[in-house]
C-alpha cells in the first residue's frame, strides 16, 4: 500500500496547461526527488498535492484515503470537505523555498503552534517535542530568536523542525535550498539526509543533483508538465535516455 | 500682571475633573471602537463584494464627514424626531456623555478598521500558506496568525489614531460636557482670561500625549521586538 498516491494530475493557468497528467506513488520510507527546469511544473505539482494550488483533474490519496474534490465553475478542483482537507494537510507537512516562518513568533513558538492549535497536543508536551526537534536540526540554541534574527539556514532548519513536530506521514519539500547562500545549503541538506535515513517518506522538489542522486531512491524528471523520465536516481542520472534530460543535466550536473 | 497664575491655580481642581472626563471618553471610545474595528477590518479584506461593500461604505461615510457634524447629528439632530424621543433609546440619546462616547467610538472604529485592514493585507502571503499547509481552518488562521500579526504591525499607526482621538474628545465640550476643554471654556468665561484658560488646557493635553507616546513605545518594544534589529 502506498503512503501517498497522486494520479494523473492536471493543472492549467487560463489556457496554459502546466501539468498534463502527472502521477506519483510513494511507499513508506521512499524519498522521491522531482527535478526539472523552471517552468516544468514541478513546484506546481507539489503544491497541488496539499491543495495550495487547485488542480483541474486527478486524484490524491493519503494512506489509501482519497481526498474528495469538487469542481468549481471554472473547472478547478477544490476540497469538498474542508475538515478532510485540514486533516490531510496536517499529515503532509510542507517545507517552503522561502521558509515562511511566522515572523511574529519565536522559533519555539513556530514549532509548537500547529501541534497545539491544529492537533490539540497539550502545550507542555508540545514544548518538549519542539525542543527535541530543534535540537535534532541543530538550532536548539536559537529557540527564542525571531525568524528575522536568524540566518537563512537556521530559518530553514526551524521550518523543518516545525514540519517534523506535526509527525507527518509524508514531508513535502519545495526547493528547500534554493533561497540559501551556497555555504548554508550544506547544513540543510545534511538535515534532510538524516531524515531520509530515518525512513521518513519525503517528496523533494530540488535543484541539488547530489542530493537527488545520493539520498533519494526515486527520481522524476518533469518537462513541460509531463514526466519525461523516472526511475532509480543513480541509473537515470548516469544514463539519461531522453534528449531533454541529457540537455538539462549537461547544464547542471555537478 | 501678564499672566494670572492665581486664576489658573484656583481652577486646577476643575481641570483635574476635566482630565478624568477626557480620559473616560477616550477609554470608552477606544475600547468600543477597537472591538468594532476588528470585524470591520476583516470585512474590508474580504473578496466577497456583499461582505466588503457595507464595511467600505461605513468607513467611507464616517471618514468622509467631520467629527463635529457626526456629533451634532447624533446629539441634536436625532432629538428632532418624535419617534426617537419616544423610543426606549431616548434616555441614552438625550445623555451628552452617551452621545459623545458613541460618536467618538463610531469615528475611531472607522479609522482603526482601515488601519487594521491595511495591516491585514500586508501580511506576507507565505505565512498564510504555511498556516494552511499545516491544516489550520480559516477561523484559526485569523485567530492565531493573521490578527496577532496584523494588530502588532498596526501599533505605530494606531498610536497616531489614539493621539488624534485624545484631541478629538475636546469636541465633547460643545455638547455641554466639562472635559479639559470644557473646563477651559468655563474658566475663560468666568474670568475673561481666555489666554490663561486655554494655555492651561493645552498643557494638560501635551502631558497626556506625552504619557500616551511613552506607553506606545513600551508596547512596541514588547510586541514589535521581532521587527527590531537583532540585539544578541
Amino acid at each position: 500500500m502506498y503512503k501517498l498516491e497522486v494520479q494523473d494530475l492536471h493543472k492549467r493557468y487560463g489556457s496554459h496547461e502546466v501539468l498534463k497528467g502527472v502521477s506519483l506513488a510513494a511507499k513508506a520510507g521512499d524519498v522521491i526527488s522531482i527535478i526539472g527546469s523552471s517552468g516544468s511544473g514541478k513546484s506546481t505539482f507539489l503544491r497541488c498535492i496539499n491543495m495550495l494550488e487547485q488542480p483541474h483533474g486527478g486524484k490524491i490519496l493519503l494512506n489509501g484515503e482519497e481526498l474528495k474534490l469538487v469542481a468549481n465553475k471554472d473547472g478547478a478542483l477544490k476540497a469538498a470537505d474542508a475538515k478532510q482537507l485540514q486533516r490531510m494537510r496536517s499529515r503532509l507537512s510542507m517545507v517552503f523555498q522561502h521558509f515562511n516562518l511566522w515572523s511574529h513568533m519565536s522559533a519555539l513558538e513556530n514549532v509548537i503552534e500547529a501541534p497545539v492549535h491544529v492537533l490539540g497536543v497539550p502545550k507542555k508536551e508540545a514544548i518538549e517535542k519542539a525542543e527535541h526537534y530543534l535540537a535534532k536540526v541543530g538550532v536548539a540554541h536559537r529557540k527564542d530568536a525571531y525568524p528575522a534574527h536568524m540566518s537563512g539556514g537556521e530559518q530553514q532548519r526551524v521550518a523543518i523542525a516545525r514540519a517534523l513536530a506535526m509527525e507527518p506521514e509524508v514531508m513535502l519539500f519545495d526547493e528547500p535550498t534554493s533561497a540559501l547562500d551556497p555555504e548554508l545549503v550544506g547544513e540543510v541538506l545534511k538535515v534532510m539526509q538524516d531524515l531520509a535515513q530515518e525512513g521518513r517518506t519525503m517528496v523533494v522538489v530540488t535543484h541539488e543533483m547530489g542530493f537527488a542522486r545520493e539520498v533519494s531512491n526515486q527520481l522524476i524528471f518533469l518537462h513541460k508538465g509531463l514526466v519525461e523520465e523516472t526511475g532509480c536516481p543513480k541509473e537515470v542520472l548516469a544514463n539519461p535516455q531522453s534528449e531533454r534530460l541529457k540537455q538539462f543535466l549537461s547544464g547542471s550536473l555537478k | 500682571m501678564l499672566f494670572d497664575y492665581n486664576v489658573v491655580l484656583d481652577s486646577l481642581p476643575l481641570y483635574f475633573d476635566g482630565v478624568l472626563v477626557t480620559l473616560k471618553l477616550l477609554a470608552i471610545a477606544l475600547a468600543v471602537g477597537l472591538l468594532a474595528a476588528v470585524p470591520l477590518a476583516m470585512m474590508r479584506v474580504s473578496r466577497q463584494p456583499l461582505i466588503n461593500f457595507p464595511a467600505w461604505l461605513y468607513t467611507y461615510v464616517i471618514r468622509g464627514t467631520p467629527m463635529l457634524v457626526q456629533l451634532y447629528l447624533l446629539y441634536y439632530g436625532l432629538a428632532q424626531f418624535e419617534a426617537v424621543r419616544e423610543s426606549f433609546m431616548w434616555p441614552y440619546l438625550s445623555n451628552a456623555t452617551f452621545c459623545a462616547c458613541l460618536a467618538f467610538a463610531i469615528n475611531t472604529s472607522a479609522y482603526s478598521a482601515e488601519i487594521l485592514a491595511g495591516s491585514l493585507k500586508a501580511t506576507p502571503h507565505g505565512e498564510i500558506e504555511a498556516a494552511k499547509a499545516m491544516g489550520m481552518s480559516r477561523a484559526k488562521l485569523y485567530r492565531r496568525i493573521l490578527l496577532p500579526s496584523a494588530l502588532r504591525r498596526a501599533l505605530p499607526q494606531y498610536s497616531n489614531e489614539v493621539i488624534m482621538m485624545l484631541h478629538t474628545t475636546s469636541l465633547a465640550s460643545v455638547v455641554t460636557l466639562i472635559d479639559i476643554t470644557g473646563a477651559a471654556k468655563t474658566v475663560s468665561s468666568q474670568f475673561y482670561l481666555p489666554f490663561e484658560a486655554y494655555i492651561t488646557a493645552g498643557l494638560f493635553y501635551l502631558a497626556l500625549t506625552f504619557i500616551l507616546v511613552r506607553l506606545f513605545k513600551l508596547a512596541e518594544r514588547r510586541w514589535l521586538a521581532y521587527l527590531a534589529p537583532r540585539k544578541h
